[in-house]
């Protein structure tokens, strides 16, 4: 076999015992690797209503396709996992250099059950697996956990994924770092501290072989060339931060908990003053040729020589959306939350509600264990932060996560609880931005944009994106089978702009690297197909169209002010959306899927297990379409 | 032509963006596949913002050279590469041992010392320097690269005396 093994190691974190699956070419050339192939042995390794955060649950990673090779930005890998947040599936996608070891060490993947009895490190080197005694690394953060790691084990090639703090602790959105980059939504550093693995050490001293070196050496130079050019600049010059002053002019900026949606402070936190104030470097993942990464650096203050990498996420969520207007507390926060290990998104999203709750008296001073918890006060956030990774007082709640948190504090604190199944909404307010509305309720993780990519639509202008009708489903599902199929390759989307025939020359290159034939066609299908899969999960446990909702605030709420102003997205929007976007997909009317679309898609299995009936429950439209 | 050093293979350690393409690209054409650990070029990075592609800098005064007890290595007259001899080379690791910059592999299967050969027999020369997406590689003297270091303060100074 070329660039795959065709072998997936499972290892049984309870009883340390190990096994060897293998699968074979037809098996990968359907699911590719990254999220493809992370969720297809989710699917496989776990059984419906499985407890997240039990031994039960299984934490699968998977290389990508192009790991360790010159395709750029072709190294990410996929982590998949029952989310304890959602309850639903959890997939990530993460970059730096983990995913060529995984490689390198002759695997495609790994799947991880069980319960380590102690503390443990995972040292995955080659074919021998070890479990090391993980105890002097407790408490420590993430980055200085690797360091430890490398250190200890005496070799500077040896990748390292570990959690922080909050996965000790089960934080529900606690993270998975390697190298500075996260396999951050929907909780997997919880799930591997259920597991009681600080982290998870790779060494790999395979070379990897490909089918034809000099045809991919060509192509890939000619890519590296093109991804130097004007459909990379935004990223390669000023990082996602960018963002802050197209989202402020647009009026989608989440401020204060998306009480408002324009921030007074936008340009002080933008990315053009980050870059001329506070940037020192941009750093990139393996094979990566772009470098997104921005790192900032606080020059002067109390946060002096603090350095994060900073993305437009975590600078949304930590700063304009908690009401914080200055960069130098939001590197800070950021970079706190990636030693904790938490979601730096959702940890954000949390502390605003929390800040919302205290500035309506929901939360007392006495309730937030004596901060004064208001918008902007960015000390008394970094206290609650630290609390949470800790599950300490105030903590101990919000470390549940807003849904949760919410529900445990009542008080129709849920209304502005800014969360889709359980995960906290990224940075786009989407009352104003109808076609991602749409994206992002039906997003198989919840609230998420990099899954649906639809957001796109409508910051282009390609849609009108204060009105809604029925043209939205077929759109933002055709946005996300193209993101998952860059999920599945496990290109970094940043490239997205770098292919002009994009299905032709990643086709072409999978065959180059794998010497697998696959055609156009079948690439694009697998964007389908894995969409469905990750739907296929979530019906198996208990899915239901109620589950594709929008947050009460979005709902109920008029935006008040900017360019959207009074917009917001009524049941009705979102029922004409969810009927086009369910029909698009050839779902019925319940959003359940058929058995013949599951066994088109080559997912007979799952077919047998899961599908609906073609003729009973197709809706009143889709008959139509099938006569 | 005057003797102003030896071209080698120069890293700009504020462009070089930890990719580590170099590598791959190194690795796949020495060696037909991809395999970071034995590429004549590598990366370091020191957490977090500091990193650098190091390779051999074809020392005048070659430790290496003078290190090896078997003299299976010499420059040379060409490009002033520094030769392994494959018959003489046992992997013993005392050329490692002499480099200050640790620019020298001992390759595993074959127990031989390996180092950089600023791909003399590749049509476009150094395959690292065409892969590298930031230009942080080129293949430089040291009186070119302090050339450019000049012009460049010139440049920022003259900028802010403008200021």
């Amino acid at each position: 076999m070329f660039g795959y093994s065709g072998k997936i190691l499972h290892i049984d974190a309870t009883t340390q015992n190990t096994s060897v699956e293998e699968k074979d070419a037809g098996y990968l050339k359907k699911y590719l690797g990254g999220i493809g192939l992370a969720v297809r042995l989710l699917y496989e390794n776990t059984h419906a209503g499985v407890e997240p955060l039990s031994p039960q649950n299984a934490l699968c990673f998977a290389a990508s396709s192009f790991a360790g090779t010159t395709v750029p930005v072709g190294t990410k890998h996929g982590v998949a996992f029952k989310s304890p947040l959602t309850g639903f599936v959890g997939d990530c996608l993460s970059g730096s250099h983990f995913s060529e070891m995984i490689r390198r060490a002759g695997w495609d993947g790994f799947v991880i059950t069980g319960a380590a009895p102690q503390w443990s490190v995972l040292f995955i080197d080659d074919d021998d697996v070890q479990f090391l005694d993980a105890s002097r690394l407790l408490g420590l953060g993430t980055i200085e956990t690797q360091q430890h790691i490398r250190e200890w084990l005496g070799d500077e090639n040896i990748r390292v994924s570990s959690i922080g703090p909050a996965g000790e602790n089960l934080v529900r959105y606690a993270m998975v770092d390697n190298d500075g980059r996260q396999a951050g939504r929907t909780g997997p550093g919880a799930v591997m501290g259920s597991k009681r693995l600080k982290a998870i050490a790779i060494r790999g001293s395979h070379p990897i072989q490909v089918a034809d070196m000099p045809n991919l050496l060509e192509e890939t130079r000619k890519i590296i060339k093109i991804s130097q050019g004007p459909g990379t600049a935004k990223y390669r010059i000023l990082g996602t931060a960018s963002n802050v002053l197209n989202m402020n002019k647009m009026g989608v900026l989440p401020t204060r908990n998306f009480q408002q949606t324009e921030f007074e402070h936008a340009e002080e936190v933008s990315g053009e003053y980050m870059h001329e104030h506070f940037t020192r470097k941009t750093v990139g993942c393996s094979g990566c040729t772009i470098a997104c990464e921005q790192w900032a650096e606080v020059r002067e203050g109390p946060y002096k020589g603090v350095m994060a990498g900073l993305d437009y996420e975590p600078l949304f969520a930590l700063g304009p959306n908690c009401g914080i207007g200055e960069l130098p507390p939001i590197i800070y926060l950021s970079r706190l939350c990636d030693d904790l290990g938490m979601d730096s998104m959702s940890a954000g999203v949390v502390v605003s509600w929390a800040m919302e709750c205290y500035e309506k008296g929901l939360l007392s001073k006495e309730d937030c264990d004596g901060l004064e918890l208001n918008f902007g006060n960015y000390e008394a956030s970094a206290e609650v932060i630290k609390k949470i990774a800790k599950r300490e007082g105030i903590g101990n709640l919000l470390a549940e996560g807003t849904k949760r948190a919410s529900e445990q504090l009542g008080k129709n604190s849920g209304h502005f609880a800014m969360q889709i199944k359980g995960l906290e909404m990224p940075g786009y307010d989407v009352r104003s931005m109808k076609t991602f509305a749409l994206g992002v309720a039906t997003g198989t993780r919840g609230g998420d944009h990099n899954r649906s990519l639809a957001y796109e639509l409508d910051v282009k202008g390609t849609t009108d994106r204060f009105t809604a009708d029925a043209t939205r489903g077929k759109l933002a599902m055709e946005k996300e089978n193209f993101a998952c199929i860059l999920d599945c390759l496990s290109i970094c989307k940043f490239a997205r702009n770098c292919f002009e025939h994009f299905d032709d020359d990643m086709s072409r290159i999978y065959t180059m690297v794998t010497g697998i034939p696959l055609t156009p066609g079948e690439l694009k299908a697998v964007g389908e197909r894995v969409c469905n899969l990750k739907k296929a999960f979530n019906i198996r446990e208990g899915w239901t169209r109620a589950d594709d909702t929008l947050p009460p605030r979005v709902m109920k709420d008029p935006l008040p002010s900017g360019p959207g102003k009074g917009c917001f997205v009524s049941q009705e929007e979102l029922d004409l959306m969810l009927d086009s976007y369910y029909q698009a997909r050839g779902w019925t009317r319940a959003g359940l899927i058929p058995r013949s679309k599951l066994i088109s898609l080559g997912l007979d299995d799952i077919a047998a297990e899961l599908g609906v009936s073609d003729v009973e429950e197709q809706s009143p439209a889709e008959m139509v379409e099938v006569r | 032509m005057a003797e102003i050093g030896y071209r080698h293979i120069v890293c700009d350690p504020t462009k070089c963006i930890g990719c580590r393409m170099c590598e791959y690209a190194c690795s796949a054409t020495k060696t037909g596949s991809f395999d970071p650990s034995l590429s004549r070029i590598r990366v370091v990075r020191i957490e977090p913002i500091t990193m650098t592609a190091i390779t051999c800098r074809l020392c005048s005064d070659a430790p290496c050279i003078l290190a090896c007890p078997r003299k299976a290595l010499s420059r040379s007259l060409e490009d002033g590469t520094i030769l392994v001899d494959a018959d003489k080379c046992d992997g013993c690791g005392w050329c490692v041992e002499s480099c200050d910059f640790g620019a020298i592999i001992i390759n595993p299967a074959v127990h031989r010392a390996e180092i950089c050969t600023l791909c003399s027999d590749q049509p476009e020369g150094p395959r690292c320097v065409a892969f590298c997406p930031k230009e942080a590689l080129s293949l430089s003297t040291p009186e070119v690269v302090s050339q450019t270091a000049r012009r460049e303060v010139v440049e920022r100074l003259l900028q802010e005396l403008v200021k």
